[in-house]
């Protein structure tokens, strides 16, 4: 076990709230306002988990699963991200099924708990998470298959050490590909804009944040430090293939500086356009997918 | 030969002029004048003992800026238009609510308001229900999750899709117009300019030109003047927060956030004006309460250049921005066909293509010198009644530039007299929503006998529900917001 793999996994838990942190200053940057402390998301969920939960009679166990399950996928996840291309603490072949396992666990259920309420909205909420993410999901598999394909790895550690070895020049179609597609998988699964408005008080027009509307206290809490761990994982992944470089301490701060700096973007993005219509949203996952697709057939050339 | 009563805005006349039809005939004219292209703007029953009642319908024809006033004396029952002329639906079903008449034929006669004997039935009334195995029924409100008024919808979907959406409202129907009734009196004026809090100016100032006509009383010019400014700024103050509040909805950022700003901007205006950011107390029977000095047009005139530039910055990016074009068109599309069929006024008809306008075509003798361009769009969608805001918006910095620097120098309040007993008043306002419509009559002893309320969301919250059809449900905020209806206004 790598000393410097434990280090970058206490980063990401210690680190992740910083993300919508970021994100969120950003916005208030472009609106001309102050904004809300850098910290605000370290406050809110130790504020949140003080707190007492309230329980609907009608609910059961499932909607208590939901926040804990959320969060334990994301954080056994993590365990198995590479910080660029130091190795996680754990890999072995085929450990990308895992990571996609547990993404779908972990939605499976939050989604449970949300049709445990019974409300309308919430229904709907999950069956609009169901549909994006069956779209997602194969743009991300099929964007580490490129990987895997290009350097002959198996494990997600050994392809993003894997192109950090290779000539630049001869990866960067693949790898332009494949950012392109995570870096929408990304938006689509943090739920930001242009999928999702994470900023929204309109209970018909959300996605993730309907589901979660009934949760509150430590519940609420678990979920939003859930989300932040599930942010940096897959932001890992975005900058993992934007930044190849070996792993090391340097490796390291480039690592959570490229995290900043995409949280940074993330808030431009949602700075300068607007939402996409729902029917909308399947066509730019369809594209992910597709530009997934397209590096597989450059990777296996 | 009976005779319908012709009128021109805020125009009294005596009560007797009127001569009630037979209820056939009554129903007749009606028709063939609302299928005529002229619209119902007003259509309500005074009790006159017992079961008998006499009703009244107020026509509009816009292309001669008159108002046609016809009555009939019914007991019991009426015949219904609706299924002729749907935009007599409402109209009838407030006339079974408030008096017990029945608009015999009437397709679904429901309360609106739930006032009197049955507000238990708010919320549990009978929906629209379609059925199916993919069909799922949503329920919002009356509790919204923004700050915002309550109401309470009911959707029927498959799957994202609507198939019909009911409005169920009366959650905030305070008696506006029973309280009037042996009116005017020192509260009057209170109830008028809260009866929809963002449109203080514009009932207030229905109220009052109500009140001048029955009483014979003619205003200052540069009263007028001053209404019409304090009109332009409460119009200009809440359609650039309805662009903000659009571009919010859709989670466009710098348009959503300046907008914000730049409202506050708009009612700080009327604030310089009169104190009030709404616009509270400054219109008043017989004039306005507070004059213009020269150093406060100089200030307006500052800060409508400020906000002018800001808008210039704000609102074009919004619809130049391609997502949020792809956003905006195509979404909650009304036909100027549906338009037209169920009376819609305000921007939402003039997004349609309809060209009408209080301002243009019931302008008030002896005119302004302004000439005035109706802003309107002809698709009908959310784009369209965003860009009839922004027109909207432009041309009246221009019309207030020119019109704050021109005012007449002939006193802002004339002494008020008792309104003249057994007469007949209607008064056209266009209010930021769109027409606004008061009529008063008076009864042998010189006091409000009846007061009519006509609030521009009445007509529209039907034009909501049919743009909801086949679109999204995740985009009925959206549409909502275009529409932008007061709750309390329609409740009275």
């Amino acid at each position: 076990m790598d000393i410097l793999s434990v280090f970058n996994l206490l980063l990401a838990l210690t680190l992740a709230p910083l993300l919508p942190g970021i994100i969120n200053r950003t916005k208030a940057f472009f609106s001309g306002r102050v904004g809300q402390p850098l910290l605000l998301p370290y406050f809110d969920i130790a504020r949140l988990l003080r707190k007492g939960a309230v329980y609907s009679t009608t609910t059961t166990w499932l909607f208590r699963a939901g926040p804990v399950a959320g969060l334990a996928t994301a954080a056994a996840a993590l365990t198995i991200i590479p910080a660029l291309g130091q190795p996680a603490l754990i890999s072995f072949k085929g450990d990308i099924f895992l990571l996609a396992c547990l993404l779908a666990l972990g939605r499976f259920f939050t989604m449970l708990a949300a049709l445990d309420t019974g409300s309308s909205f919430e229904g709907m909420g999950a069956s609009r998470e169901a549909f994006y993410a069956a779209l997602a999901e194969p743009a991300l598999l099929i964007g580490m298959a490129a990987l895997a394909l290009v350097t002959g790895e198996l494990s997600i550690s050994g392809m993003y050490a894997g192109i950090a070895g290779k000539v630049f020049v001869s990866i960067v179609p693949i790898c332009a590909l494949v950012a392109v597609a995570l870096m929408l998988v990304f938006l689509a699964e943090n739920s930001r804009i242009p999928f999702d408005d994470p900023a929204t008080h309109l209970e018909l027009t959300m996605v993730h944040e309907v589901m979660v509307l009934d949760h509150g206290g430590p519940d609420l809490g678990l979920i939003q430090y859930g989300m932040a761990l599930k942010m940096w994982l897959l932001g890992s992944l975005v900058v993992g293939v934007v930044f190849p470089m070996p792993g090391g301490l340097y490796a390291s701060v480039v690592y959570v500086c490229a995290l900043f700096a995409l949280a940074i973007g993330t808030g431009v993005v949602e700075s300068i356009m607007a939402r996409f219509k729902m029917p909308r949203v399947p066509q730019l996952l369809v594209a992910a997918g597709a530009a997934s697709f397209l590096a597989v057939i450059l990777a296996a050339r | 030969m009976r005779s319908r009563l012709t009128l021109r805005n805020a125009e009294a006349a005596p009560l007797k002029a009127i001569e009630p039809f037979s209820a056939a005939i009554f129903a007749e004219r009606l028709l063939r004048d609302l299928k005529g292209g002229y619209r119902l703007i007003s259509y309500f029953a005074q009790k006159t003992g017992g079961q008998n009642a006499r009703l009244y319908a107020v026509i509009a024809y816009d292309d001669d800026g008159l108002l046609r006033v016809a009555a009939t004396d019914v007991a019991g029952a009426f015949e219904s238009l609706t299924t002729d002329t749907p935009q007599a639906h409402l109209f009838e079903r407030e006339i079974f609510e408030q008096t017990g008449l029945v608009p015999k034929g009437h397709p679904w006669l429901k309360p609106v308001r739930f006032t009197g004997a049955s507000p238990e039935g708010m919320g549990v009334m009978k929906f629209h229900r379609v059925e199916g195995a993919a069909v799922h029924e949503v329920a919002v409100g009356p509790v919204h999750a923004g700050i915002i008024e309550p109401g309470h919808f009911r959707f029927q979907c498959e799957g994202e899709t609507v198939l019909h959406l009911d409005t169920a409202l009366g959650y905030q129907h305070r008696g506006v117009e029973r309280s009037l009734k042996g009116g005017p009196d020192k509260r009057s004026i209170h109830y008028i300019e809260t009866l929809a809090g963002d449109t203080t100016i514009g009932h207030a100032t229905a109220w009052c030109q109500a009140l001048e006509s029955l009483a014979g009383v003619d205003i200052s010019f540069r009263a007028r003047g001053i209404r019409e400014i304090a009109l332009e700024l409460e119009r200009l103050a809440n359609h650039v927060g309805d662009i903000g509040a659009l571009a919010g909805d859709i989670g466009f950022l710098p348009t959503a956030a300046w907008c914000g700003r730049l409202r506050g901007d708009f009612l700080n205006m009327t604030a310089v004006i009169c104190g009030n950011r709404f616009g509270r107390g400054l219109v008043r029977p017989g004039g306005v309460a507070f004059d213009l000095a020269k150093s406060q047009v100089a200030d307006i005139l500052n800060r409508l250049n400020e906000a002018h530039e800001g808008l210039d910055a704000a609102v074009p990016m919004l619809f130049d921005s391609p997502s949020v074009l792809s956003r905006f068109e195509e979404t909650g599309r009304l036909s100027i066909h549906h338009a037209v069929d169920l009376g819609l006024v305000g921007p939402a008809a003039r997004a349609c293509g309809i060209e009408h306008d209080v301002r243009k075509n019931f302008t008030r003798r002896p005119e302004p010198s302004t000439r005035f361009t109706i802003s309107t769009w002809s698709t009908g969608d959310v784009f369209a009644r965003g860009m009839v805001r922004w027109l909207e918006i432009q041309r009246s910095i221009a019309y207030v530039r020119d019109r704050i620097r021109g005012l007449p120098e002939d006193g802002s309040m004339r002494p008020m007299k008792p309104p003249r007993n057994a007469h007949v008043a209607v008064s056209l306002v266009e209010g930021w929503r769109g027409e606004i419509c008061h009529t008063a009559i008076t009864g042998a002893d010189g006091k409000l006998a009846l007061y009519k309320v006509v609030d521009p969301s009445f007509h529209n919250w039907m034009g909501l529900a049919v743009a909801m059809r086949g679109q999204q449900i995740s985009d009925f905020p959206l549409c909502n917001k275009s529409f932008n209806l007061s709750y309390c206004g329609h409740d009275l």
